[in-house]
């Protein structure tokens, strides 16, 4: 389809084979195409085809006010709402100037580190269930029913959270949530051993992982990859290291990495983050004050209390104001970057001083990782594009927007 | 004002000494430094600024465009570069006329830039000349128009 380059095999010329992967292919996680060209079981060249899942949320942006944007959000990357949430929220408050207290601020590091739990999670069950290893997927998503529980509590919804809002949360959490927390982060660290166990020295998962998919050091930051994967190939780039945001720097933690740049790197690193993000949800749970408000104050911005709506009103016609058309923030551009799970996420936010944003852009990090699937498969046998394309995590709502 | 803007980036400083024309304008602006450069002096200054020992930018992040329908220049073409070594952003800016805006492609300098420049090939029409494979990504090829335009409906054509 793509090319006709003829090889020469003992028996004549023959053609190379081109072989469909998806949309519908299980391994895929989503609507993922790739165009493979093979000689034998060997890939000679992987074209992935995207855009099956595009449904415009960039141009549907462009139609919304700020607030009603963070919906939005959810459904890029529908495996990590609340750091999309977050990402979008820390744009529009650098572009107003806002300062979010710390209280909400430590919340967020919060709920955001537990997104990232349960974003790997999810990637190692479905990284192992892709290479035959079906009790892993089992036992990762019962963890990571524990923690939608603790979303679900926190926010009203399991998945499509919006609970960031511009300015801080939407909601005070609900009493004994940080107990729910404790529960879940005192039973994880052993559950992450228990996979642990079945995988880091298992003879096929390291025959399926180890040498697979290598990415060098330097292609990887000429591919732009950034995340997990940079860091499995030796290179410490950590968006909240490098450009702290949220309180970040007053969290302690390491950053993970490995240097063989394989997928084997991969998985060490993102259990190693598993891990590291443990640490920094129990530095946070101390960090949180009980009391304190959980949205900064700036009228016609932020929404007033329930209660200065319904006593003042000043707060009454600002709550009619906000939710009605919306505010605007002054004309300018911000670009800001957060560490998602799959790697930078970043948000470029143009105003144009109207209530609704004239141009946003999010950089998706699947997207950008994505471009490196060639890179990792060519050259290699078809069963290993499965582990190659799992290794990548990507999810397919944030590659297509 | 200008001195200040000389000191704070290194970039800029060290842009102004060895390209002087390349600079059209510095805008600082909520902590992020933009500079915005002359259409055919792109790739020069993407090849300097990534290979610059006292800079190295080699980490492209993202490509983003902006239509600003109906001013004129019409389309911003923004390059996001990070400097993993110092630990920088910088922000480039080209701007294009709205009769066939096209530009060079920076693949050469950043091989990331092949995915982001077919995207605002896609969505906002703009051509990228010495890309290797200037082809729609996320609409479909037979499709007509470019969505993210400002003068292309949130509804579609229909």
């Amino acid at each position: 389809m793509t090319t006709t380059t003829t090889i020469e095999t003992p028996v004549g010329p023959a053609q190379p084979m081109v072989l469909n992967m998806g949309p519908q292919h299980p391994s895929t996680h989503g609507v993922l195409r790739v165009i493979l060209e093979l000689d034998g079981e060997i890939v000679l060249k992987a074209d992935p085809v995207i855009g099956y899942l595009h449904t415009g949320i960039e141009k549907s942006c462009e139609d919304k006010t700020y607030s009603q944007c963070i919906t939005l959000t959810d459904r890029i990357d529908y495996l990590a709402p609340l750091s999309n949430n977050l990402g979008f929220c820390l744009a529009a408050e650098k572009l107003i100037g806002i300062e979010v207290p710390k209280r909400a601020q430590y919340i967020r590091v919060l709920l955001t580190e537990l997104t990232r739990i349960t974003s790997h999670l999810v990637w190692l069950g479905t990284h192992a269930i892709d290479l035959g290893a079906m009790s892993v997927f089992l036992y990762s998503f019962r963890e990571r029913e524990e923690i939608m529980k603790i979303y679900e509590y926190v926010s009203g919804q399991r998945m499509m959270t919006s609970y960031f809002r511009i300015g801080g949360l939407a909601l005070e959490p609900p009493p004994g949530w940080l107990d729910r927390v404790q529960r879940v982060v005192d039973s994880l660290p052993g559950h992450v051993d228990e996979y642990e166990d079945l995988l880091t020295q298992n003879r096929i998962w390291i025959g399926r992982t180890k040498g697979v998919g290598y990415l060098s050091a330097q292609d990887a930051i000429a591919m732009g990859v950034s995340g997990p994967l940079l860091r499995a190939s030796g290179v410490a780039y950590d968006v909240r290291r490098a450009f702290p945001y949220s309180s970040y720097d007053e969290f302690d933690f390491n950053i993970q990495t490995q240097t063989a740049g394989d997928s084997y790197a991969r998985y060490q690193v993102r259990v190693a983050e598993i891990r590291e993000s443990i640490k920094i949800v129990r530095q946070a749970m101390e960090k949180i004050p009980t009391e304190g408000p959980f949205r900064a104050e700036m009228p016609g911005i932020i929404p007033p209390s329930r209660e200065e709506m319904k006593t003042s009103i000043e707060g009454l016609i600002y709550h009619f104001k906000i939710f009605t058309e919306g505010f605007a923030p002054p004309p300018g551009e911000v670009y800001q970057a957060i560490e998602s799970p799959r790697g930078e996420l970043g948000v470029f936010m143009v105003s144009d001083g109207s209530a609704k944003p004239y141009r946003v852009k999010f950089r998706a990090p699947s997207f950008v990782n994505l471009q490196s699937l060639p890179k990792l498969c060519e050259g290699r046998l078809l069963a290993d594009v499965v582990a190659c394309i799992g290794t990548t995590d990507i999810v397919l709502g944030e590659v297509d927007r | 004002m200008e001195s200040q803007e000389l000191d704070k980036n290194p970039a800029v400083r060290k842009l102004r000494d060895s390209m002087p024309r390349a600079i059209a304008e510095v805008i600082e602006s909520k902590g992020e430094t933009t500079i915005v450069v002359p259409a055919d002096e792109l790739l020069r200054i993407s090849e300097y600024l990534a290979t610059d020992p006292a800079l190295l930018f080699s980490f492209l992040s993202d490509i983003s465009a902006v239509d600003r329908f109906p001013l004129e220049p019409r389309f911003e073409v923004n390059y996001h570069l990070v400097s993993l070594e110092k630990q920088v952003r910088l922000r480039l800016k080209v701007r294009l006329p709205g009769r066939d805006p096209a530009v060079h492609s920076v693949t050469p300098v950043w091989p990331t830039a092949n995915w982001h420049e077919r995207e605002t090939f896609d969505l906002f029409g703009i051509r990228f000349d010495g890309h290797p494979d200037l082809r729609r990504i996320l609409m479909p090829d037979e499709w007509e128009g470019y969505p993210l335009r400002k003068d292309y409906p949130v509804t579609g054509f229909r």
